[in-house]
């Protein structure tokens, strides 16, 4: 019986790979980038997932000082500023901006997508540059080292300082690349699922430090955690640019893209940035 | 029944005839399952390649070269999650054997303890194992009793506690059954030739109770040996968060099928055995 069973299984296998050989050929058709021109930029002429209406993802808690009341149709915060700022580029009124939940980690999946594009501080690279299209840089992050006030780290002044701390941070996040690259520390950080566990891990000494984006750090010590302190700043290795996230392929993309660089040109986006991150944290450059 | 001398094979009787035709029909019951497996099977497969997103999901779970790179590191996690799940599991079978020796103890003083006991099992049984490593992980650091060299914030310690007392509650039922299955003539018997009742419990019942339930012992093995990834979200570098970092920095999905393999290349022995010790038990035929 079992040796039936052995001889079906092996005949089926067999099957299956020449299929799967069979199919591996065709390849490349997949996402084939098709130009639009500046001028086609309109509502008119966009292919949005709604006809008419531009839908924008982000995630849920949407948090300050990027979001404001955990509320991306209300303009407030940064993301949801730049959003709107570039709704109102491509021709989009408010009312016809419609706001949907994405968690990072979906974002990124195969197959279609239910937004237009995803403003969630997304950092931009050429890994992920193979899965998804970015838009243009709409912010340049710094990565800033938050402890308790009252710990020794409070007082480092330099990244060796660090070498030999708990260091927490976000899944998914460039602060754990900057942590393991620039920082590397003796003990592995620890990583955690969103940014309300790195919170409490910092608050229950759980860790003794954390890493996170520079405006992060300053909603993060002002209301979050007011007994923490930002200990200092460095940047990232390689930079940390941030960009909206579309589909593979997406007609939209370079749209977004013209958008956005219009916003920096015209000082638009600079204002905004003005507005909701306030850039000159006091903290000190740590290298 | 009559008639054997024909089956036998040999010239002139019909017992050639019938083996032949024999295996003609398991011939065709090969042949009938191989098609039909091939048919569903290649069907299922001709449908996920033939379907237009498939080029987009070969890259992005199926990149080999993806897969070749984030092995190392997700197999350097692994080892972390093997070893916790060895020394959880030893808590988990001590815990399981000590609540359900105070469930089925008999003196009337052990009320208190039996209530305890059952409490115990009914709660942790019925939430959800992913809250109890959240509420133990985060939730005993926050009470601010230790301070941060303390064992009580290490984030291992405190999941690994979690699970013992979740997979701790599943445990304790499987033995209480077992030992409720051996007939109470077992331990009248035993109480008759002089044993006490701690000695009767001892020698007569627990071994009879723990061969019983070897098998649905290794299924919460293999359920626990799984679930120690639920620490991960507690921090710890093991291998299904490395997977996640991974997948999370090239937006490729590919890292977790690495994790998946390996946690595949221990249960699968795992069932084996467990598969070869059902049938050695169903064999003895008590």
């Amino acid at each position: 019986m079992t040796s039936k069973f052995r001889v079906i299984l092996i005949l089926c296998l067999t099957a299956l790979l020449a299929l799967l050989a069979g199919c591996g050929d065709d390849d490349g058709s997949s996402s084939a980038d098709s130009g639009q021109s500046a001028a086609d930029c309109n509502p008119e002429a966009l292919e949005t997932v709604t006809p008419g209406t531009l839908t924008v993802a982000t995630d849920k808690p949407a948090f300050p000082p990027y979001f404001v009341d955990d509320d991306p149709t209300n303009g407030k915060g940064f993301e949801s500023a730049v959003a709107f700022a570039i709704a109102d580029e491509l021709g989009y009124a408010e009312a016809d901006v419609k706001w949907v939940v994405e968690s990072f980690n979906s974002s990124y999946a195969p197959g279609p997508k239910d937004f237009d594009f995803d403003v969630n501080q997304i950092s931009i690279t050429p890994q992920r540059e193979e899965q998804v299209d970015f838009s243009s840089t709409y912010y340049e992050a710094g990565q800033a080292v938050v402890a308790l006030k009252d710990s020794e780290l409070a007082g480092a002044t330099s990244l060796d300082d660090l070498a030999d701390a708990k260091i927490g941070v976000q899944l998914g996040t460039t602060s754990l690349d900057a942590v393991n690259e620039t920082i590397q520390p003796s003990e592995d950080p620890q990583v955690f699922n969103n940014s309300t566990d790195v919170i409490n891990a910092l608050k229950n000494e759980q860790v003794d430090a954390v890493v996170v984006d520079v405006p992060t750090a300053f909603f993060l010590t002002a209301v979050q955690v007011p007994e923490a302190t930002a200990v200092g700043q460095f940047a990232a290795p390689g930079g940390d640019e941030w960009g909206a996230l579309l589909e593979k392929g997406s007609p939209l993309t370079e749209c977004v893209s013209a958008a956005v660089d219009t916003l920096r040109e015209s000082g638009d986006l600079a204002a905004i940035e003005e507005q909701w991150i306030q850039k000159a944290t006091d903290a000190p450059t740590l290298d | 029944m009559e008639g054997r001398a024909e089956d036998l094979p040999g010239p002139g009787g019909r017992g050639a005839e019938r083996a032949a035709a024999r295996r003609r029909r398991d011939r065709r019951g090969v042949t009938i399952a191989a098609v039909s497996t091939v048919v569903v099977l290649g069907g299922l497969a001709a449908l996920v390649l033939t379907s237009s997103g498939w080029p987009d999901v070969r890259d992005t779970f199926f990149s080999w070269s993806v897969f070749k790179s984030s092995f190392p590191e997700v197999l350097g996690g692994f080892w972390l999650d093997v070893k916790l799940f060895l020394i959880i599991e030893m808590a988990v079978l001590a815990l399981g054997l000590v609540v359900a020796l105070v469930r089925t103890s008999r003196p009337a003083a052990m009320f208190p303890l039996r209530i305890i006991a059952a409490v115990y099992t009914d709660v942790f049984r019925g939430v959800p194992t992913i809250l109890l490593v959240y509420l133990i992980g985060f939730g005993i650091p926050a009470l601010g009793y230790f301070d941060n060299e303390s064992v009580f914030v290490d984030p291992l310690v405190l999941g690994g506690i979690a699970l013992a007392l979740s997979y701790g509650a599943y445990v304790a039922e499987v033995y209480r059954a077992g030992v409720n299955s051996v007939p109470p003539g077992q331990r009248d018997a035993a109480l008759a030739v002089g044993l006490t009742e701690t000695q009767a419990v001892r020698h007569v019942i627990l071994p009879q109770a723990v061969r019983r339930v070897g098998p649905p012992l290794l299924n919460d093995f293999i359920a626990l040996q799984k679930d120690v990834a639920l620490v991960s979200i507690l921090g710890p570098q093991e291998a299904f968060r490395i997977a996640q970092i991974e997948q999370a920095s090239d937006f490729n999905y590919t890292p977790l099928l690495a994790a998946a393999l390996l946690y595949l290349a221990v249960t699968l022995p795992l069932a084996r055995v467990l598969d070869r010790w059902d049938r050695g038990q169903s064999g003895r035929a008590v």
